[in-house]
């Protein structure tokens, strides 16, 4: 681990130019990043940008280390090799005590939507209200009930998380992960386990979010109906590569990327007949 | 009608090529040939082809597929090939559904067959790596504890005062059974020996003693590594598995002070007032063996155990009692911190807590046995 001045030393470095400087406007930098599980190597030599404001879509097929990927940029595991830098703030060689300051920026929406089952709705969106605010705890309460109003749970606040359905607990989730209004909101599978409606509104939501919080979003999905609606960026995880072989927004990616393997996910399977055109089968 | 008889048969055709006839039922549900004997038959015509006919068979399921996969794995090995043309059209299209997808390469697991110097190896690494990640959770626990002391931990107030609760009084119930009973079955198997002294009267000593100074809080300490450690493990499982713990490290919480601290607290509290309670209880136990079983007077009991009891015993006792509690909530913590993520790993985690706190509280008494003796308590 780095301490704080080590952070700050690497920094100065990459501003002088002795490291690959970082794209302008880049809110997360990717840089050569390895995942491995000991010896089994998930993805390597991982790099890429997402840009202040982005949707910024990890896709690839089942397996092929998504969510593995969101897990390592928000420090649930540690990279075999490479680095996770915030702005131009490495997180993964930061000290605890850096990382947790860095932490706090983000939210983060769970696949199974993480509440805390022995907590109440509310309390589960006061608890870093309370942990890292000065708020009194009437104030608490009351930017508890807005965030789970704006995600349309309004008199749900005394509810526990095993008394309300799948999208319910999402949108719950997603209201404790706004609650310090980060800067970055990160997104496992939200749609996973949704009805179709219910995933659009989430999508409609995070769309939302971003325009009024002016949030940068990181999704790990393969919903495509999602991913069209949503990406204004994305990266293509491929198996058997182990690494990301297209990179872009996903329209664009679909309709004119060289390797077939791309505009065959992006068409669930439709025939590619040649680049640059897509025949659905 | 009745079904033919499942059956192949292997004859020369006039091109040179082996035919195999199935024919009958060709169904899991039935007894299905060996692909072994068939391949025999094949081989023996010298064939270096072999093709179907399947106008025979009445009904097929996986039990056809999964004989032909293994015929054509043993032929291929003979280096014969299989034409597929003379097969029921859906088996056709099912075997090449499961031929699709390639297998992916390094993904089947290969089986380990060591010696037993490799099983040595394999034990000796699992022990390695337990005890680093017990060091490790131990090392994270202490350091969780001085911010407690510097007043910089992170917990609910409440939660702590709910585990206070559960580890106190929703447990007397069960302290006060075993604890009763421990006290009687003492008292009993004193009587019998003390009886052929003509020293009855002492059986007040060996239970208030045996109950202070040893199984007050080693009984408790049984009770509650079932009860709350094994509980702390399944909590703890069953919140690594729904991604709690995760949403707590993201959020820049500790988990371990959230979680681990507040419940060790709770264990560590709580102990030693149960074990007097449980040594009280253990007491009442063996005066109503002795008063009603032997016909000793309450006043004497009371007596005889007051005369034989020294304020060190408890005191030894209680230090026992938290001691064991910090261990149970240590290892109920650590085994559910430990916890994979599905449903058996947090059974799993749940047993190793409890053999874990039991073999720790049975390892500590012997130390504790040896620094009493040297200390002279």
């Amino acid at each position: 681990m780095y301490s704080a001045s080590d952070v700050e030393r690497k920094t100065a470095e990459v501003k002088r130019g002795e490291v690959a400087a970082f794209e302008p406007d880049a809110h997360i930098t990717v840089r050569d990043l390895t995942m491995a599980f000991g010896d089994f190597v998930v993805m390597k030599d991982l790099n890429f940008t997402v840009k202040r404001g982005d949707v910024f879509i990890i896709m690839g097929g089942s397996g092929s280390g998504k969510s593995t990927l969101l897990r390592n940029m928000i420090g649930l595991l540690e990279p075999a090799k490479g680095e996770v830098f915030y702005d131009d703030k490495s997180f993964t060689n930061a000290s605890q005590e850096v990382r947790t300051q860095m932490l706090r920026r983000f939210g983060v929406l769970y696949q199974t939507g993480g509440l805390w089952s022995s907590m109440t709705l509310a309390e589960n969106v006061a608890l870093s209200l309370a942990e890292f605010t000065d708020l009194k705890p009437a104030q608490i309460r009351e930017v508890a009930a807005l965030k789970l109003a704006l995600v349309g749970l309004s008199g749900f606040e005394d509810y526990y998380p095993s008394q309300i359905s799948g999208g319910m607990q999402k949108r719950a989730g997603l209201a404790r992960a706004m609650a310090l209004d980060p800067e970055i909101l990160f997104f496992d599978e939200p749609s996973a386990g949704l009805d179709p409606i219910s995933a659009r509104l989430l999508d409609d939501l995070i769309l939302e979010l971003r325009a009024s919080l002016g949030a940068t979003v990181v999704v790990v999905t393969h919903d495509l109906s999602s991913i069209f609606e949503i990406a204004s960026n994305s990266v293509f995880l491929d198996t058997d590569t182990q690494t990301i072989i297209a990179q872009g927004d996903p329209r664009e990616l679909r309709d004119s990327h060289p390797d077939p393997k791309v505009r065959r996910f992006l068409t669930r399977g439709g025939q590619v007949e040649e680049a640059g055109h897509v025949q659905e089968k | 009608m009745e079904d033919p008889q499942t059956a192949i048969e292997v004859e020369p055709g006039d091109d040179g090529r082996a035919i195999a006839t199935l024919s009958g039922v060709w169904s899991i549900q039935e007894a299905l040939p060996e692909a072994e004997a068939a391949t025999g038959q094949i081989t023996g015509l010298g064939s270096k082809t072999v093709r179907f006919e399947s106008g025979g068979i009445t009904r097929w399921d996986s039990g056809l597929l999964i004989f032909l996969i293994r015929l054509e794995h043993l032929l291929e090995e003979q280096g014969i090939t299989i034409e597929r043309e003379g097969l029921p059209d859906g088996v056709r299209d099912m075997l090449a559904l499961a031929e699709a997808v390639p297998e992916r390469a390094g993904a089947r697991s290969k089986p380990v067959d060591l010696i037993w110097i490799g099983n040595v190896g394999v034990w000796a690494t699992g022990m390695w790596k337990g005890l680093r990640e017990g060091v490790e959770f131990l090392g994270k626990v202490v350091i969780a504890l001085g911010s407690l002391a510097r007043g910089k931990a992170r917990f609910r107030r409440s939660d702590l005062f709910l585990f206070i609760q559960e580890a106190g009084v929703e447990a007397l119930p069960i302290v006060t059974l075993i604890s009763f009973l421990v006290g009687t079955i003492l008292a009993f198997v004193g009587a019998v020996q003390l009886e052929q002294f003509g020293a009855t009267n002492y059986v007040a000593n060996l239970v208030g003693v045996a109950m202070v100074r040893e199984m007050g809080a080693m009984m408790t300490g049984i009770v509650m590594a079932g009860r709350t450690g094994a509980s702390y493990a399944a909590q703890l499982g069953a919140m690594k598995v729904n991604q709690e713990i995760d949403a707590l490290a993201t959020m820049g919480i500790s988990p371990l002070e959230f979680l681990v601290l507040p419940r060790m607290i709770a264990l560590t509290v709580m102990m030693p007032l149960l074990c007097l309670y449980a040594d009280a209880v253990g007491i009442l136990g063996g005066a109503a063996v002795a008063i009603l079983g032997l016909g000793l007077s309450p006043v004497t009991y009371y007596e005889y155990t007051q005369w034989a009891v020294q304020l060190d015993d408890l005191f030894g006792g209680l230090l026992k009692a938290s001691v064991y509690g910090m261990l149970i909530a240590l290892f109920g913590c650590l085994r559910g911190m430990q916890s994979g993520s599905s449903s058996s790993a947090v059974g799993e985690a749940t047993t190793k807590a409890v053999v874990s706190s039991i073999v720790a509280i049975i390892s500590a008494c012997g130390i504790f046995a040896v620094v009493f003796y040297v200390l002279g308590i």
